[in-house]
């Protein structure tokens, strides 16, 4: 297996990629797949500022700026954002905890499918009569009465995701829970695995909610129920409370991986242990119980009425605090520190005044009656930008920086990072700062159009530019990852003097991760072992035959039936042989379920001897 | 090798154990179908609203905790962070449910 992995042709690869079950493989599914709809979603981007770039522009039509601002914002979120941290924890999770996979590796695989099928799934409608146009937050009773089908394939897509993302986050709880190394107690996790734990833990709890919403969504859109319809005795609020029941949860699922990301880059390239550990974990799980409070700030113009306003301004007001400490905790940690600057840590840098700032703007929106003024303006556009682009893309960027090495065996050119923070940087700023001006001017979110002479002229122009640069960044980036593909400089197990586990493992780490599980004695247990002179992690046990799980094609084959019969869902009521797709992708998902629970896998062993063979 | 010889006691200890386990398996199993006539009997026999619901409710809730608790050994060593777990998640559903009843729509 080990040494078969060396110059497979391009089918090989290929086959191996489909029915790959290692934690590392789908880490770099994620993130091929996830980077692809980033591009996808920052060339919508690039279009609506176009769009925007002049007063009473006319480069793309109303229908389709609708249809460009909704998958711009869906694909970013649920395409983009989530698969790239989800991709970066499968990655590096497993080594950071010293397990040798995660706990289920096939449901790992199924759950990248998943998502891949329901990205290409929205993403399809492009071409069948027009995306969805509903906004990503697919209001009803608009998304209920959008015409066509384009939020059929809103709702059809997303659930397919979603199940992906829920499968992913039960399987890193049930990883983190049952699989640390000797040792590693929850105390010595490194903060990435921590965030990890939580969002999982966010993951359980919030995406139910998103299920249950879109099935309701599909019922009323599909099935001719009434759930959201004013008219027939339901309801049309309720789809708001919901989606923001777990939309809220959903922005602290990306923005706490990213800091976890920001944790170690800190702590490592500061040559100190984290400032406040165990503050920074609880203010992370604070951080998450908060989350599931506040969804109602989303709707204060809704006429919830004073009580209820009052109380989700206040509950909301309260997270500032355990993120205000994550902050203080950073700068205390760079401190003093032997600070390195290199392109992850840019990044780093770079976010702690971006994000407070976005943070600062959230503290503002939060006070529900200063929100009637801010409310669908670009003043939000520009904050919940600061808090995503500057919280959670700056955070993969960094994360990307810094663990390209673990995850692809190269070191990103340091010239070309550099290149891409400074230009991207400035650009997010050039692009989003002045957007809060234009919303305090009363310039309203989702509009296709402005007027002349309003005073919105010069500022939006001053953000189309911005978005050009942010553009240049992406693409400096591109060819960065292209470059170093080819011509990089190979890296050693430890480019950084790291201080937790991934570190202690070469670059890229074999397939079955640890040869011996490490004994873990205390917080950066890399760093301990150098500190005292070893420099490298004692074995918790004696070498011996290692148990790994077989590749498997049934999790494709599975997404892939659940694809077919998506359309067969969206398409039954205008076309007969709709009902072909729906019940043959249902045989399909369904059959490849019964095979899975019928067949006996019981993997297979990499023997000791095979082991003791191969070089160190 | 030597504790080869208590090999009849390990056994009997463990056999005594299952037996004990079984028949609390036993107990709630009879439990569970006789709350649930109840709660039949309650329906059929017409009780007044005000006395049922809560009673079907209250009886829910003694089910779903033998289930978690018997049925899925939640009552064993071991299981500290699925409680965890469940609690948390039972925990965020009611302040949601609390939120949206007492102060969204009254």
């Amino acid at each position: 297996m080990s040494i078969a992995t060396q110059n497979k042709g391009f089918a090989a690869v290929l086959w191996d990629y489909l029915t790959t079950v290692d934690h590392k493989k789908i880490g770099k599914l994620y993130l091929y797949a996830g980077g692809l709809f980033f591009l996808l979603g920052g060339l919508e981007a690039m279009i609506i500022r176009i769009q925007l770039i002049e007063p009473e522009n006319d480069f793309i039509t109303a229908g389709l700026y609708n249809e460009m601002i909704t998958m711009h914002g869906t694909t970013m979120i649920f395409l983009a954002a989530m698969p790239l941290l989800l991709g970066l924890m499968n990655a590096i999770m497993p080594l950071q905890i010293g397990a040798r996979d995660v706990a289920f590796p096939f449901l790992n695989s199924l759950g990248f499918w998943m998502f891949l099928f329901g990205g290409i799934m929205l993403n399809v409608s492009w071409f069948t009569g027009g995306a969805p146009d509903a906004g990503w937050t697919a209001y009803s009773p608009l998304s209920t009465t959008s015409p066509g089908h384009g939020v059929d394939y809103y709702i059809m897509g997303l659930q397919l995701s979603g199940a992906g993302t829920l499968m992913g986050g039960i399987n890193f709880l049930v990883t983190i829970v049952n699989m640390r190394a000797p040792g590693m107690t929850y105390m010595r996790m490194p903060l990435f695995t921590w965030t990890t734990f939580v969002i999982s833990v966010l993951i359980l709890f919030a995406f139910p909610a998103l299920t249950v919403g879109l099935f309701l969504l599909m019922f009323d859109r599909m099935f001719g129920a009434a759930f959201f319809d004013v008219a027939l005795g339901g309801n049309s609020i309720i789809w708001q409370h919901i989606f923001w029941i777990f939309g809220h949860p959903e922005v602290y699922i990306l923005v706490l991986p990213a800091f976890g990301i920001f944790s170690d880059i800190f702590s490592t390239f500061s040559k100190k242990r984290l400032f406040g550990y165990t503050a920074m974990v609880f203010a992370t799980v604070l951080i998450a119980f908060l989350g599931f409070m506040v969804w109602a700030h989303h709707m204060f113009t809704v006429g919830m009425g004073p009580v209820a306003n009052s109380i989700f301004a206040i509950a909301t007001m309260a997270i500032a605090v355990p993120t205000g400490i994550k902050i203080f905790n950073w700068l205390l940690t760079l401190w003093g520190g032997q600070i390195t600057i290199n392109s992850a840590m840019l990044w780093a840098l770079g976010f702690i005044p971006t994000f407070t700032l976005g943070g600062m703007t959230g503290v503002m929106v939060a006070a529900s009656v200063a929100d009637y003024q801010y409310h669908d303006t670009y003043f939000v556009v520009a904050h919940f930008h600061y808090v995503i682009v500057g919280g959670v893309v700056f955070g993969i960027l960094a994360g990307c920086h810094y663990w390209w090495p673990k995850i692809f065996g190269r070191i990103l050119h340091e010239g070309m990072g550099k290149l891409t923070f400074w230009t991207f940087f400035i650009g997010f700023h050039l692009t989003f700062f002045i957007q809060h001006f234009l919303g305090l001017m009363g310039m309203p979110r989702r509009y296709w159009v402005f007027l002349e002479d309003q005073g919105l002229d010069t500022g939006n122009f001053i953000s189309t530019i911005g978005a050009f640069f942010m553009a240049f960044g992406v693409i400096v980036f591109l060819i960065n990852a292209i470059y170093t593909a080819i011509k990089g400089e190979k890296a050693p197990a430890d480019p950084w003097g790291g201080r937790t586990l991934e570190w202690a493992i070469a670059s890229p780490p074999p397939y079955y991760n640890f040869k011996q599980l490490p004994l873990v004695r205390g917080l950066d247990p890399l760093w301990i072992e150098k500190v005292e002179g070893k420099g490298k992690m004692t074995p918790a046990e004696p070498l011996g035959d290692v148990h790994m799980p077989n590749g498997s094609f049934i999790p494709f084959v599975m997404s892939l039936g659940f694809f077919i019969a998506s359309f067969g869902f969206i398409y039954h009521a205008t076309h007969d042989v709709a009902y072909l797709f729906l019940f043959g992708g249902m045989a399909i998902g369904l059959g490849s379920m019964l095979v899975r629970s019928l067949k006996d896998d019981h993997g297979y062993h990499i023997t000791k001897e095979e082991l003791e063979r191969e070089a160190d | 090798m030597a504790n080869n010889t208590n090999t009849g006691n390990f056994d009997s200890f463990h056999k005594q154990k299952h037996k004990d386990e079984m028949v609390k398996q036993l107990i709630t199993f009879a439990l569970m179908i006789v709350f649930t006539l109840i709660a039949f009997v309650v329906v059929l026999t017409g009780v007044d609203k005000i006395f049922a619901i809560p009673l079907l409710l209250l009886l829910a809730v003694v089910q779903v905790a033998f289930q978690f608790y018997y049925f899925m050994h939640m009552k064993d060593a071991g299981h500290e962070m699925p409680s965890l777990m469940i609690y948390g998640g039972i925990g965020a559903a009611i302040v949601t449910i609390l939120a949206l009843t007492l102060i969204i729509w009254w």
